[in-house]
């Protein structure tokens, strides 16, 4: 490999990194932080890839669909918090296994329903919907590096929320403890309700982002839930710069996997994991 | 009523009961009846899942070859048995073993999933039942695992990849790459287009393969671009067919090389690929406007029943019918005269909306190849790239 490929296989790396982590943020702030685990969060990324589709079909603009389907998708959350999953906070994993991976099938199957089963494409927004050239015959497309400045916006920002506002410390403490947080006179209720829209507005965010370079089909959601989880785990439990570096390495280690081993691609990612893991029982940032 | 001396809801009761009896009884005769008068045909089908809308338009193709022969088969009337497959390898022996055994269908027609149908051709094998496959392309179907009972009214997967191949060695391309997820169909698949790209003098220099189903293909990108074969040829299939082809135009790829694939690369995916795929060259059994009568006729009388355009699967299912009349036809209907039954259908010359379809000694399809040229919204025909392609039996010992 000279130079040039190595740079461009990095670029690579990177790119695929930062936008897994805009997938598995969402499921950082939802299972890290909440500890609730949560396998329809590929869901949600679909439910955000169909939205973009569906609505930039309505209104002509994915900007606009953005903007609306985050407003929709914070609705559902809170929805679905009150409704579901609030009540629970207080039950082991398995009933969170079994509630979310029923909601799986209901959501694949209203999207079946509404939607349809064929493979749908969006059109890349006419400001980003051009490339630069980077050798002869490769040039790179204008929007994947856009979505990496959102990306790294959406890192920053996260981490200032929960590390540096008053609402980010509520969210930590209710972690901690819920029942001190709720005595001391915070409605850690309220709190969490909005965090798991959080959760569930980034990820159908990063559906949305997406949608244009991935295509929408069914069972896309199912094709990155185990990714996210992995990058949570890698990360450590509730971090969000551990989500931000494990999915840079998982990205870095993904690509060049495909490259050098071809024959071992499928297992590069897991492989690092387990390494991690022996090394860092707890993942590479956990709080403690 | 209440003179009689039953309370009303006793004598409710009993009537009630009464009529369940004599439905059971009805029930029970009714298998002796049909095997008499009507013949059984089970479809063993995805409706459900990915792959529903396929298992749909292999049966309205089914249905319709059906219904334009009166309804019948060999003269006599038919009854279905549908089973949803599901696309489930795991479940595809219960599944066929319910048409078989409980159901006693005379013959079973499915499936789409390959998985699927190398387990149903297994237990065909061994059960002896009549198996007509409308879809599935693993190549050992007709190859080590072929049986004489089995036909495929389809294709194999490494023939789009031998037109192929054959087509680009003869517009003097001279160095190639293939990529594909690495499982069967997609290594038949450019296996196919290695073995006659070769053959006729040009060089695969590099075969990419990334895990099933994942659809990041940057870094493969990059490696095509330092590579700069002459030509690319892939093999992906639904969403990731639309990714790879949108991902390739986006890195400017197509530009400078060409990137060719069997026609399942672009085939009710151009909505979603919009202007990347324009121009591109595929190969396939089938394009939509196939200038023949059978087609024109087909295709009218499919929009008719249906409403809606058909397929290459739809075709692929009116086929699987027509095969099938022309051995009921040659045995009257009494499917038990096997002999008789499949000589007649190894020695079918069928006029399908693809052109005439006849089988290999392991029962796979002798059809002419097309390649297509993506124009719009349609694949367009371009001309016939390999003419009665007839691939080897690869294993098949019959």
């Amino acid at each position: 490999m000279d130079i040039h490929s190595f740079l461009i296989q990095l670029l690579n790396g990177l790119q695929y990194g930062l936008l897994l982590f805009l997938v598995a943020s969402g499921l950082t702030l939802i299972f890290g932080i909440m500890g609730i685990i949560n396998l329809a969060h590929g869901s949600f990324y679909m439910i955000g890839a169909y939205m973009a589709f569906s609505l930039s079909a309505l209104t002509g603009s994915l900007l606009t669909a953005i903007v609306v389907g985050i407003v929709l998708s914070v609705a559902l959350g809170v929805v679905l918090e009150w409704a579901l999953f609030s009540h629970l906070y207080k039950r082991d994993h398995l009933e969170q296994v079994l509630l979310t991976y029923g909601l799986i099938l209901v959501f694949e199957e209203l999207r079946s329903l509404i939607v349809g089963n064929d493979v749908h494409g969006v059109a890349v927004p006419a400001i980003f919907n051009w490339s630069i050239p980077l050798t002869a015959t490769l040039s790179y497309p204008v929007y994947r590096l856009f979505m990496s400045a959102v990306c790294i916006v959406l890192a920053v920002l996260l981490y200032l929320l929960i590390s540096k506002t008053r609402i980010g410390m509520m969210i930590r403490a209710g972690a901690s403890n819920r029942e001190m947080v709720a005595s001391l006179g915070l409605n850690i209720n309220l709190v969490y309700r909005l965090v798991f829209a959080l959760g569930v507005a980034l990820a159908a965010f990063a559906g949305m982002l997406a949608a244009p370079v991935s295509s929408v089909y069914p069972g896309m959601g199912t094709s990155v839930l185990i990714i996210c989880f992995v990058v949570v785990v890698i990360g450590g439990i509730g971090s969000v710069w551990g989500a931000l570096v494990a999915s840079l390495l998982i990205g870095l280690a993904d690509t060049f996997g495909k490259v050098l081993l071809p024959e071992a691609a499928g297992v590069t990612v897991y492989l690092l994991m387990a390494a991690i893991l022996l090394w860092r029982p707890e993942g590479l940032f956990r709080r403690v | 009523m209440k003179e009689i001396g039953f309370p009303r809801r006793t004598g409710a009761t009993i009537a009630t009961i009464a009529a369940i009896a004599t439905a059971c009884a009805l029930l029970a005769a009714s298998p002796a009846l049909a095997q008499q008068g009507k013949l059984k045909v089970g479809l063993m089908l995805p409706y459900t899942g990915t792959y529903a809308a396929l298992g749909n338009a292999i049966t309205n193709g089914f249905k319709l070859a059906i219904a334009e022969n009166g309804g019948k088969l060999g003269g006599r009337d038919i009854e279905y048995f549908t089973v949803d497959d599901e696309s489930d390898p795991a479940k595809a022996p219960e599944n066929i073993n319910k048409l078989i055994k409980r159901d006693n269908v005379d013959v079973v027609v499915g499936t789409v999933h390959s998985g699927v149908a190398l387990a149903m051709a297994k237990v065909a094998r061994d059960t002896k039942a009549l198996l007509v496959i409308p879809n599935a392309g693993a190549d050992e179907i007709t190859g080590p695992l072929c049986s004489e009972n089995v036909f495929r009214t389809s294709f194999s997967n490494s023939q789009m990849g031998i037109a192929m191949g054959k087509v680009m060695a003869d517009q003097k391309k001279k160095t190639a790459v293939t990529i594909t997820w690495k499982y069967a169909a997609g290594e038949e698949s450019t296996g196919g287009f290695k073995e006659s790209f070769e053959a006729g003098g040009g060089k695969v220099v590099k075969e990419l393969f990334l895990p099933f189903p994942q659809v990041e293909f940057q870094p493969l990108l990059t490696e095509i671009a330092a590579l700069k074969p002459d030509v690319v040829y892939a093999f992906f299939a639904g969403g990731g067919a639309v990714k790879f082809v949108k991902d390739y135009a986006a890195a400017g790829l197509n530009k400078t090389i060409p990137l060719v694939g069997p026609g399942f690369l672009t085939d009710g995916t151009l909505e979603a690929q919009g202007d990347a795929a324009q121009g591109m060259l595929t190969t396939l059994h089938y394009t939509d406007d196939l200038d023949n009568p059978k087609n024109k006729a087909f295709k009218a009388a499919f929009e008719k029943a249906y409403k809606a355009e058909p397929d290459v699967y739809a075709m692929q299912g009116y086929d699987a019918a027509q095969l099938l009349i022309v051995g009921a036809n040659a045995v009257k209907g009494d499917l038990t005269k096997r002999a008789e039954l499949i000589k007649a259908m190894e020695g079918a010359k069928v006029d399908s909306p693809r052109g005439t379809l006849s089988f290999t000694k392991s029962h796979n399809p002798i059809h002419d190849i097309y390649l297509r040229k993506v124009d719009g919204k349609q694949n367009k025909y371009v001309s016939v790239a390999v003419k009665q392609l007839t691939d080897p039996p690869r294993g098949c010992k019959l």
